[in-house]
């Protein structure tokens, strides 16, 4: 096994594209290094990317904000400007494991590990926010919701790697909330979740993004949750059809963490607890 | 010499007081040695090759290949353990290496010795086991019934008449139980029947199992480990090996949590066996994964629980039928829960059966109080059904039928004086019992019961020429055993706790000592360490009476030194426990106390919970807001460690209740093999567990002491159930009471 540090993306997938074995390519390692310790992942070269300055960059502009692929969840929550304008992505990247996790585990870790139970992707989703991938011949802008195509599997060419995130300009009245089902209090994965965001105009929603998570292969945006929010001031009619809409977009199986049922059932709940939470940050009524 | 081991009131001076461990410093520093934290030169790294099917038969087991890796020095397979147990430890040998079938997912199959890690994980990879598959069953209910696959040919029910004659997978039936159930239900007015589940169970200790091996050309060896009993993992050693109990010195390490989990061999005699191959020192840590797989957990239940009563609360009648899921090895976990299931009450007519049953899981072992919260969650969630049918308050409920003095309990014996009736009152009584409770949120209560034990035990006491006290204690400390004795050994000589320091001596050089189990660590060694001392006071003072040449019946020893009595010696200055001891040399040599005792009589202890929980209607989440531990500790010795155990024992049985189990696919196998979905508790899943100590002396101690780690975890599943059908208005009747449980409850109970 091969160790690397380059510190340019350019070297980073250089390294990758000309690796014959496998690849793997390490930033917090909180996902790699334990599937290694577990003989499930045993990569021919590693290609760590914390030293490559671009990876740990927070820069925002005019059209929005770009997080750095090694920019861990400790650093992020520290970052005023983007937990004032994304709490709903701060607060969903800070629920992956421990203390000790958070300083070392990455929004981009965390997509590219692409479990359905990712916390911070339906966060992402809903946020609207872009991955920036590099490869040895382009860059590309990919939505979240096309990275992640099953558990444990992505979009991704082996050359390639995630640069950052961008999230977008946040217009006014806007919040975001995420949400997730754990039988603890932490320490835990999710068993269910639920990431909202919304734009209000005159106490009324105008936009909307609703992601439900672990209820399917990978997390699912679902358009008609959003549609069953959009034009309320979030009444109770509104908030049923926003769950019944996350209850119908749920595809789960019964496994050691939850049953089918539950799953659909707790989605709903969750997506309506989240757009509530959302719809208050956003200075709704 | 025979000691007076009756109680005998005494105002204490040390004993009682909250003095700081001994263990504290090294502990939180991180100097204290673990299982893992002591290396040898030249030693190798043991793993272990494990069966990945829940029942096989073993064809062949090829290790060529992995013998000639480079830094590969020892392979075992069952062929290099034959039998040498005259057939008493034989299941423990077949656990720990299988041999012509793997009985359970994790069963180790062959193990390795090799310079590192990485060798050694190449090496498992070499060997190739051919299995043939069988037939598995994991549920005890499905292993119960006829035509379900035999897990093994040569265990036929003991326990009924006739002796059958086809072997099956029930391995036992107990039986206990006094007057006429069936005339009792008759005259009752209301009758509860109810059947329950309960899922299996890890103590979920935080060091795994870890050990070095020693053993020389000469057949000698040494074993450094974690363990609740050296004593025991020397005699199970040296019985599976062949090799000679005096030439094998067990050292136990600090424990990281045992709970009964490290009272039995796994791991170490394989340990020995690749260092004795290898002529090499062998270094086994286990994986949380194979903790989880392949060491002992409690049992799976499944019961049915009877109780009928009057309209003004008298029992007239109590059944249960306790079906434990044993593992792949026979035990007697049922019967522990049969005897133990109706132990809190003043019953005229009750009866307990229990089925120990094979499956193909782990070899089961001791969990804190092993067998009785389970039945306890039975007993106790059916005492609150039937107070809730005859509208009596559930606690008044209990207080009515709790045992007492006299009362025969329904596995046999007549109590003396004991606390469940007190502890009844005392949570009838506590501000937790009156307190408001909001909106989801539900109370409830429940009782357990423990036997406590005695047994073999040892205690060396030597006084050192300053006159600091040397204790060797053979009972592991797991739970506060060196301040305890320290405290004992304080109080019995007079001196104060900081001039004695406690160690924990290896197998060579003290008497053997029962495992540390049973609650029975302060019980038995604090019993030997009075006597040690009075021992080492006897010979005090015949060096005080040397010293001043007077007759020994003219000495007397109080508050820690040597007084001449009587007219004609009564004005010699009192000699201190330091004066004598620096005399030691020309006064007949080294000052030393001893005692060796079967501990007799333990206590049998109860308590009394009560908790508070809260449920979110919506997703089934809860989260436990008040909890109140209500024990009878005999006598505290070092109260925050008996508070402590009060704690501890309600946080592993709140975690029981609500999240922890075993879950296995229809292949068999384990799918939750680590903490991530093994969910024990972390902090932040508890509320500040309130105690109360009671203290009700155990008239077969001097200072009255019974054994305080167990009890702690029988009443929590209950307590829990309890309060969870006061708050969510349903009935749970199998734990882990989960969120999809609870949930699935609250849909069909709102139809």
């Amino acid at each position: 096994m091969r160790y690397e540090a380059p510190t340019t993306t350019k070297e980073a997938v250089t390294l990758l594209a000309k690796e014959k074995g496998k690849a793997a390519v390490l930033a917090g390692g909180t996902d790699l290094l334990v599937r290694m310790k577990m003989g499930i992942s045993e990569p021919d070269l590693i290609v760590d990317i914390k030293h490559i300055p671009a990876m740990n960059a927070v820069k925002h502009s005019a059209t929005g904000t770009k997080i750095g692929a090694a920019v861990s969840g400790a650093k992020l929550v520290k970052n005023k400007a983007i937990t004032k304008a994304w709490p709903g992505v701060v607060e969903a990247t800070n629920l992956i494991g421990s203390d000790q996790i958070q300083g070392r585990c990455t929004m981009v870790g965390n997509l590219c590990n692409a479990s359905p139970a990712a916390d911070s992707v339906p966060a992402m989703i809903a946020a609207g926010a872009k991955a920036v991938v590099v490869g040895k011949t382009k860059r590309r802008t990919v939505a979240v919701e096309n990275i992640a195509t099953g558990p444990g599997k992505t979009s991704l060419a082996k050359d390639e790697v995630i640069e950052a995130i961008t999230l977008p300009k946040r217009p006014r009245n806007s919040g975001d909330a995420y949400l997730r089902f754990i039988p603890r209090t932490e320490m835990d994965i999710a068993v269910v979740s639920a990431g909202v965001n919304l734009t209000l105009q005159k106490g009324v929603v105008k936009t909307a993004r609703v992601c439900v998570g672990a209820v399917a292969p990978t997390a699912v945006l679902v358009p008609d949750a959003a549609k069953a929010i959009i034009g309320t001031k979030l009444d109770a009619d509104a908030l049923a059809n926003l769950a019944a809409a996350c209850s119908a977009a749920c595809n789960p199986i019964d496994d050691k963490r939850g049953t089918i049922e539950y799953r659909t059932k707790v989605a709903g709940v969750l997506g309506r607890r989240a757009a509530e939470i959302a719809f208050k940050r956003a200075g709704g009524a | 010499m025979a000691h007076d081991t009756s109680f005998t009131n005494q105002n204490f001076k040390v004993v009682g007081t909250r003095v700081n461990r001994p263990d504290g410093m090294d502990k939180v520093t991180g100097r204290a040695k673990y299982g893992a934290d002591l290396s040898a030169p030249g030693q190798l790294v043991g793993l272990f090759l494990r069966s990945p099917h829940a029942h096989a038969r073993i064809t062949k087991i090829d290790t060529s290949r992995a013998e000639k890796l480079s830094g590969v020095k020892a392979v075992i397979t069952s062929a290099d353990l034959p039998d040498l147990t005259n057939g008493a430890q034989l299941d423990v040998l077949e656990n720990c290496m299988a041999r012509d079938r793997a009985l359970y997912d994790g069963h180790a199959v062959a193990a390795v010795a090799a310079i590192d890690q990485q060798t050694a994980k190449k090496a498992l990879k070499l060997i190739k086991v051919s299995y043939e598959i069988l037939p598995h069953v994991t549920d005890v209910d499905e292993a119960m019934k006829p035509g379900a696959p035999i897990i093994k040919d040569n265990i036929f029910t003991s326990g009924v008449d006739p002796k059958p004659k086809k072997p099956s997978n029930i391995s036992k039936v107990s039986e206990f139980g006094h007057g006429d159930i069936d005339a009792g239900f008759k005259a009752a007015d209301v009758i509860i029947e109810k059947s329950y589940k309960t899922e299996q169970t890890h103590q979920g200790y935080i060091e795994p199992h870890a050990c070095l091996a020693t053993v020389g050309p000469d057949g000698s060896g040494e074993l450094w480990v974690t363990t609740q009993g050296h004593y025991t993992y020397r005699t199970a050693c040296a019985a599976l090996l062949g090799m000679d109990i005096a030439k094998l010195k067990v050292t136990s390490s600090e424990i990281g949590g045992g709970f009964g989990g490290k009272t039995h061999v796994w791991v170490e005699p394989i340990a020995l066996a690749l260092s004795r191959k290898a002529n090499r020192p062998v270094k086994i840590v286990m994986t949380r994964d194979e903790v989880f797989r392949a060491t002992g957990p409690t049992c799976s239940t499944s019961m049915d629980i009877k109780i009928g009563a009057r309209k003004d609360g008298t029992i007239t009648a109590a059944s249960s039928v306790l079906r434990y899921q044993n593992g792949a090895f026979p035990a007697t976990w049922a019967m522990l829960g049969a005897m133990t299931s109706w132990a809190c009450y003043d019953l005229k007519n009750v009866h307990s059966i229990g089925y120990d049953v094979l499956c193909n899981r782990p070899k089961t072992a001791a969990y804190r109080a092993p067998s009785a919260p389970m039945a306890a969650f039975g007993v106790e969630s059916t005492m609150d059904l039937v107070a809730a049918e005859i509208g009596m308050n559930p606690v008044e409920f209990r207080i009515k039928n709790a045992a007492k003095e006299g009362t025969r309990a329904s596995y046999g014996p007549t109590y003396g004086p004991i606390g469940i009736g007190p502890t009844l009152e005392a949570a009838k009584n506590h501000p937790h019992m009156k307190a408001k409770l909001g909106k989801n949120q539900g109370r409830g209560m429940a009782c357990g019961f423990w036997f406590n034990f005695g047994g073999q035990t040892c205690v060396d006491l030597n006084i050192g020429s300053d006159g600091t006290v040397n204790l060797a204690l053979g009972t592991v400390d797991v739970g506060g055993a060196r301040a305890s004795m320290s405290l004992i050994a304080a109080e019995e000589l007079g001196i104060p706790y900081e001039q004695v320091k406690a160690n924990v001596a290896d197998t060579s050089s003290l008497g053997h000592n029962d495992t540390t189990e049973g609650s029975r660590g302060t019980f038995s060694s604090g019993m030997a360490t009075i006597f040690a001392a009075r021992d080492a006071i006897e010979e005090l003072r015949k060096r005080a009476a040397m010293m001043w040449d007077i007759p020994v019946e003219a000495v007397e020893w109080a508050e820690g030194e040597a007084s001449a009595v009587g007219s004609e010696h009564g004005n010699l200055p009192a000699l201190s426990l330091a004066d004598i001891a620096k005399r030691a040399a020309s006064t007949g040599g080294p000052i030393a106390g001893h005692n060796e005792v079967v501990a007799d009589g333990a206590g049998v202890s109860f308590a009394s919970h009560i908790c508070d929980i809260e449920v979110d209607p919506e997703t089934g989440g809860t989260k436990v807001i008040r909890y109140t531990v209500i024990q009878d500790a005999g006598k505290a010795i070092h109260p925050d460690y008996v508070e402590g155990q009060f704690q501890g024992g309600a946080a592993q049985g709140i975690g029981w209740a609500l999240n922890e189990e075993y879950i296995y696919g229809d292949d068999g196998r384990l799918q939750n093999s680590g903490f991530l979905d093994y969910r024990i508790p972390v902090c932040s899943d508890l509320p500040f567990i309130d105690t109360e100590i009671l203290e009700i002396p155990n008239p077969n101690h001097p200072y009255g002491i019974r054994g305080v780690g167990e009890t702690s975890i029988v009443p929590p599943l209950a307590a829990i159930g309890n309060a969870l059908s006061n708050a969510a208005g349903v009935r749970m009747d199998h734990t882990p009471m989960s969120p999809p449980r609870i949930l699935k409850a609250i849909e069909e109970a709102n139809g």
